[in-house]
Order: C-alpha cells, then sequence, then structure tokens
C-alpha cells in the first residue's frame, strides 16, 4: 500500500509544496503567539510552529534522503519534547490562572522598564 | 654685598609670620615685630648705601653692583627668568627711601591704628608691600621688575581695602587693582615686544645696549612707528599707570578711603613713583634710541600736573588735595626726565640734568609728602573727620602736627631753604633747557601748588577758632605719632643740602648742582605770590573765596568734580562696552552655548522617551523584536 502511494504521489507533489505549506504554518504559528491574549492560545501557536518544523524534518527526509531515518527519528523526538515542554508551560499558566484570575499575558509585566 | 639679599628676606618672613599667626598673635606684638623688622630693613639699608657710596667709585663713575642673580624659571633655551638684586646709584637711593618712609609708617601706625580690627593683618600687609616695593627696585631684570610691579598692586589693593566692611573702599580698591591693571597689560607687551627683538630681560645687557643690541627692533615698522618705540611706549604706559597719570590717574584720589599711614606709604612717597623708577630705570634706552617717546612722557606729565593742581584748588577733603598733589609732583618727576636730553650731566653738557632732577625730586618728594600725610593723619585722628570745613584753628590744639605741617607745606611750595625748593628748582632749570614754554608751564604750575597747598594749611590750622563739640577739644597726638613727623620734617629740611648729583645721575658721574640765580629767583617769587594770595584768601574767614568760587563759575564745579573723567570712564564702560560689547556676546553664550547642551539633553530625554517602549514587559513585544532582528540577519546574510 505504501510503495503504491510513493510511486503515484513521488513525482506529482513537488517539494516546494510541502515547504510553502510548512511555511504557512511556521507564520501562522508565530503571528498567532505574537497577538494572542490567551496564554494558552500563545501555547497552541507554539505547537503550530513546532508541528511546522516536524513537517520539514519529514519532508526533507522523504526527499532529500529517502533511505535514510534521522529525520523522522528526530521529528518523533521533537513531538516528545515538545509534548513536555508544553506540560510545563501548562503548569506556569495554571498559577498565572490562581494569581491573577485569568490566563492573560499582559499580567506578568512587572519587568517592563 | 652679599648682605643685601636680607634687605629682601626679612620683610617677606615677617609678612608670613604676622600673617599666618592671624588672631594667635597679640595686637601689640604683631606692631612690635612689623617694627622691629622695619629697623632692621632701614639700618642695613643704609649701611648698603654707605658701603655702596664709599666702595663702588671708579674713576669718578659710580658702579653697579649684582650681589645675586639666579635662574628662577628656565622654558627652552633662550628663555629664562631670573631673580636677583642689583644695586646701583638709584636703585640704592630708593632702597633708604622705601626703608625710611615704611619705618616712619609702621612707627606711626602704633599709634594711629591703636584699637582697630586687623592689627596683625596691618603690619602683614605693610611686610608684604615693603618687601614687594624693594624688590621691584632692586631687580635685575625686566620681568622681575614686573612680578614685583604685581605685587605691589596687590599690596595696595589689601591696603586700600583694608575696612573691607565699608563698600567704599571696597569700590576704591577694585578701582585701583583694576585701572592700574589694565595699565600693566599694556606693560607686559611692551615688554615681550622689547625681549623679543633684543633676546633678552636683563637690565645688564639693555642698559648698556647699542645699536647692534636694539638694531632689529628699531628696523620693523608697525603702522610707521619702530618696534622699538612701541615697546617703550607701551612699557611707558604701565608706568603711568601705576603713576597716575592722565588719564589713568582716576584710583589715587580714591584710593584715600584706606587708612592714612598707607596712603603716606604707598600713595605718596613709594607705590606711585614707581612709574617713575621704570623710566629712570631705562632711561638710557629711552635717550639713546627712542628720544621722541620721552617727549611724550613730558607732554604727559606736563599736562598731568596742571590737570591735577587746577583740581587739587577747588577739593575740601584734605586728603584728595595731597592725593592730586602728589598726582602733580609726579607729572614734575616725569617732566624731568622726559625733558632730558642725553645722559651726561657736567660743567659743558646739561642733557642730563632732568635725570637728575627727577630722582632728586623723587627723594625730596617721598620726604614731605609722607610728612603730609602723617600730619594730614594726625589731624584727622584728632577731629574725626577729613573735611577742611571741620577744621580750622587747630594750630592752639596741636603743636607739633602744626609745625612739622608748615615745613613741609613750605618745602613744597619751594621756599628755600628747604629741600623741596633745591629739588623743583633743579626741574624747572632742566624745563628751561627744554624749550622756554615748558619752563615757564612748569613754574605757573609751581604757583598754583604753593596756593593749593598753603590754602590746605591755612584752613586747617587758622582760617577760624575750632567749634569744640561736647566738650571733645583735639588733642596733640601721641608719641608714636609726632616722632615720625619730627624726623621726617628733619629730612625734609636737611634733605636739600645732600649733594644729590654727586651720588646719583644718569651715567654715574658726579656733579655739582648749580643754583641758577635767574630761574631761582623766578621761582621763589611765584611761590611768595602763590602763598600771598592764599593768605589773603584764607587765613581769615571771610567772603572772598565763594565769590571766586562763583566767579569762576563752571570752572570751578568742573575742578571740584574732577572734571568728570570719573563720570566719562563710568560711561565708557556702562554703556559702551557692558550694554554694547558684553551684551552681544552674554547673548551668545546664554543661547547658543547654552542651548547647544541644553539641546543635547532635550534631544537625548526625547529619544529615550521613544525606546522605552522597547522595555514594555510584555513577552509578545520582545518575541516580536526578536523574530525582526533575526529576519534581518538572515537578509544580511543572503545578501
Amino acid at each position: 500500500m505504501g510503495e503504491i502511494i510513493l510511486n503515484t504521489s513521488l513525482e506529482a507533489v513537488p517539494l516546494q509544496a510541502f515547504l510553502i505549506v510548512s511555511l504557512i504554518m511556521f507564520f501562522a504559528g508565530i503571528y498567532g503567539f505574537f497577538t494572542r491574549k490567551n496564554m494558552i492560545m500563545m501555547l497552541i501557536s507554539i505547537e503550530l510552529i513546532l508541528n511546522s518544523v516536524d513537517m520539514n524534518f519529514a519532508v526533507f527526509n522523504r526527499y532529500l534522503y529517502p533511505g535514510e531515518m534521522e529525520g523522522l527519528f528526530f521529528a518523533l523526538f521533537a513531538i516528545a519534547v515538545s509534548a513536555c515542554e508544553t506540560a510545563v508551560a501548562i503548569a506556569i499558566v495554571i498559577n498565572v490562572y490562581r494569581r491573577f484570575g485569568n490566563a492573560e499575558v499582559n499580567n506578568i509585566e512587572q519587568m517592563k522598564e | 654685598m652679599d648682605y643685601t639679599i636680607f634687605i629682601l628676606i626679612l620683610p617677606l618672613l615677617s609678612f608670613l609670620a604676622i600673617g599666618l599667626s592671624g588672631t594667635a598673635l597679640k595686637p601689640r606684638n604683631a606692631g612690635a615685630g612689623g617694627t622691629v623688622v622695619a629697623g632692621l630693613v632701614t639700618l642695613l639699608s643704609y649701611y648698603t648705601a654707605f658701603d655702596y657710596f664709599t666702595t663702588q667709585n671708579v674713576n669718578g663713575v659710580w658702579q653697579s653692583v649684582t650681589p645675586c642673580n639666579f635662574t628662577w624659571l628656565n622654558v627652552g633655551e633662550k628663555l629664562h627668568i631670573d631673580l636677583g638684586i642689583m644695586l646701583d646709584q638709584v636703585s640704592v637711593m630708593m632702597l633708604v627711601v622705601i626703608s625710611t618712609v615704611s619705618l616712619m609708617v609702621h612707627i606711626y601706625s602704633l599709634g594711629y591704628m591703636k584699637g582697630e580690627r586687623g592689627f596683625g593683618r596691618y603690619y602683614a600687609f605693610l611686610s608684604l608691600f615693603t618687601f614687594s616695593m624693594i624688590g621691584l627696585v632692586v631687580a635685575t631684570n625686566i620681568f622681575q621688575m614686573y612680578i614685583f610691579w604685581e605685587l605691589v598692586g596687590v599690596s595696595s589693593y589689601l591696603l586700600i581695602g583694608f575696612y573691607y566692611s565699608k563698600p567704599s573702599a571696597v569700590a576704591a580698591a577694585k578701582k585701583a587693582f583694576i585701572v592700574t591693571r589694565f595699565a600693566d597689560m599694556f606693560f607686559l607687551i611692551g615688554i615681550l615686544v622689547l625681549s623679543y627683538y633684543t633676546q633678552t630681560f636683563d637690565f645688564g645687557v639693555l642698559i648698556p645696549g647699542d645699536a647692534s643690541l636694539f638694531g632689529p627692533a628699531l628696523g620693523t615698522t608697525f603702522m610707521g612707528v619702530s618696534a622699538m618705540s612701541w615697546a617703550m611706549a607701551l612699557i611707558f604706559i604701565g608706568g603711568a599707570g601705576k603713576s597716575a597719570m592722565f588719564p589713568l590717574h582716576i584710583w589715587l584720589p580714591d584710593a584715600m578711603e584706606g587708612p592714612t599711614p598707607v596712603s603716606a606709604l604707598i600713595h605718596a612717597a613709594t607705590m606711585v613713583v614707581a612709574g617713575v623708577y621704570l623710566v629712570a630705570r631705562l632711561f638710557p634706552v629711552y635717550v639713546g634710541f627712542t628720544p621722541e617717546v620721552l617727549h611724550g612722557i613730558a607732554y604727559v606729565g606736563a599736562f598731568t600736573a596742571m590737570f591735577a593742581a587746577v583740581i587739587a584748588i577747588a577739593q575740601t577733603d584734605i586728603k584728595r588735595v595731597l592725593a592730586f598733589s602728589t598726582i602733580s609732583q609726579i607729572g614734575f618727576m616725569m617732566v624731568a626726565l622726559g625733558v632730558s636730553t642725553g645722559m651726561g650731566l657736567s660743567e659743558h653738557e646739561h642733557g642730563g640734568l632732568g635725570y637728575m632732577a627727577s630722582m632728586f625730586h623723587l627723594f625730596t618728594h617721598a620726604m614731605f609728602k609722607a610728612l603730609l600725610f602723617l600730619g594730614a593723619g594726625s589731624v584727622i585722628h584728632a577731629v574725626h573727620s577729613n573735611e577742611m570745613k571741620d577744621m580750622g584753628g587747630l594750630r592752639r590744639y596741636m603743636p607739633v602736627t602744626h609745625i612739622t605741617f608748615l615745613i613741609a607745606c613750605l618745602s613744597i611750595a619751594g621756599i628755600p631753604p628747604f629741600s623741596g625748593f633745591m629739588s623743583k628748582d633743579e626741574v624747572i632749570t632742566a624745563a628751561y633747557g627744554f624749550s622756554t614754554g615748558m619752563g615757564v608751564w612748569m613754574t605757573v604750575i609751581a604757583g598754583l601748588t604753593a596756593f593749593y597747598m598753603f590754602r590746605l594749611y591755612y584752613s586747617i590750622f587758622w582760617r577760624k577758632e575750632y567749634k569744640v563739640r561736647d566738650g571733645r577739644r583735639p588733642h596733640e597726638s601721641p608719641r608714636s605719632m609726632t616722632i615720625p613727623l619730627l624726623f621726617l620734617a628733619l629730612l625734609t629740611v636737611a634733605g636739600g643740602f645732600i649733594p644729590f648729583g654727586k651720588f646719583v645721575t644718569a651715567d654715574g658721574t658726579q656733579y655739582i648742582i648749580r643754583l641758577n640765580v635767574t630761574v631761582a629767583a623766578i621761582s621763589v617769587s611765584v611761590a611768595l605770590t602763590g602763598i600771598g594770595v592764599a593768605a589773603y584768601l584764607y587765613r581769615r574767614d571771610n567772603a572772598y573765596p565763594a565769590h571766586l568760587a562763583k566767579g569762576f563759575g563752571k570752572l570751578y564745579r568742573a575742578a571740584s568734580n574732577r572734571f568728570y573723567i570719573d563720570e566719562l570712564y563710568l560711561f565708557i564702560t556702562k554703556k559702551i562696552i557692558f550694554n554694547g560689547i558684553s551684551r552681544s556676546f552674554a547673548w551668545f553664550d546664554r543661547h547658543v552655548i547654552d542651548g547647544a547642551v541644553n539641546g543635547l539633553g532635550r534631544a537625548t530625554l526625547r529619544t529615550s522617551q521613544a525606546i522605552r517602549g522597547l522595555q514594555s514587559g510584555s513577552v509578545q513585544w520582545y518575541a516580536w523584536v526578536f523574530l525582526l532582528a533575526t529576519l534581518l540577519i538572515t537578509l544580511l546574510a543572503i545578501w
């Protein structure tokens, strides 16, 4: 089954298409990180960024190094790390929520000027 | 003659000791210490004169001796400033004069300044002045003379402003210092120009200088006049400031705000003759290479003498009369120097008569003018006022002061056999030698001198009976004040008989003074006329002086107001310099320079306001900036 997908899809979809998708995902994530007030939304944006990076790894692995597996393993690694980091971030968000009553990022501006 | 260094060092040590002990030293001890040092200095000066005038004669010419001369400041190979002591006939004479008058003033002040606040400070300043003046007259080079010139100016400032709580005294001190400092600017420029061309400051090189030394200076011209003439004229301007020549005379009448013994020492006998001494010191240069400057000096002196004499006639403050009299007499000395045509003085050649006459007049004037001032101080001490209207008939109460004052007045009027007659006669003879006009001019001034001095004398001691107020009768001054008066009177009487020509002449040769009977007869009769008119007007109180004053109207009022020269100076400084020139500079300073600095500050504030948003404390903002920076670097890396 996999061979059918590979044989029919490899020449048809160019590399740049995947990269454009990942690029859009990346910048969408960045945009979301910059403009969202709610910290959970910021976390979701961060996830989007990380996912786009993982997609990049997978795509490059497939197109440039078809026989190797490093890209895929690194992507798995990155997903695991992102899960841990999300856990830590949620802990912080909970603390902020307990302190301020909402999870908005402009509560924590003590370090200005 | 190495002991002469002590003449310099002793007053300096006295100044330091009395000055630094401050209130720890009891006034009596400060006075005693200062007087003892002055006495030592006087003894040393007399011994120096004795030593010099008995040993330094070579073939009938007085030699100049330099006991010590060391390099004080070395700037480069050619420029060096020395300090030392040079003794020649004029400086030895000046040493005698300065130390004698200084000692008299020290003794007199023990009585006059008794009980005053700052007694110790007074004696410290007197010692400083003595040190500075002696350093000036024994200078070996013109720069040392300039250094001590300024020191003398400082001492004068400190002493005029002695009563520092009186605003008029403070203003007078400032005026004296600023006017003389202004003149000293020209003096310095003259020194620099002269030493630039001659490559030396030393008198030992300048005085016997010949055409080869002054050639470059004479050759270079600036605006049609040789650099040498410029230099000598500028140096004279410095001397004119210190010696109160017109128009730099304005500080001397105001300097009478200081204590009277100070006026006697500084502003009558010693400091004001520093200008005359300067011209006399450089006399060979003046008479040999820039005679036209010397003529200019004569005219300035003559005008000043007449100007001051006319003003003195209309003054009512006795110290002001004496101040203007001093200005007038220094005019005489300058004229005597200015009318000289050569250095030689002998049976056949009379070119150097003016020099000898000037120095002789300096000597006698110091004695009788100091006597006049100390006598005036005695009178002021008794009646507690400076004005003539508060005096009169004092001869009954103050016999010693009366007689000594009379002797001094006779001397300054030029009555034989007093010393003033001898010296003034020589001056007038020299003036006749220059031109008859100058001789007549000086004779007229001599007549005016006799008139206003005896106006002063009669107004103080005769005129009307003294009104005793609140039972306070004026009494004769204590012995500390009358002894100097008597000593100076003795010198005034005897000084005329000193064969001055044997000691002080321009080229060092000896000259026996001969009396020119015609000139003597004319001047004595003019003087007697002046005295007679003064006696007629002032011996007994009458209405004639007031009538005459009204008759002269505007001229009298102008003379009384010193011909408005002070107002002219105030006008120039306030309206022209302050308003016109200084105002634009002040505007520039406030708006452009301060504006630039303030603008820099404002710009910094504005910039900081603009970028303080960067530290917003918001994480998203920081991340946004981070992203921008990364993109920028990436773009730079690609390109």
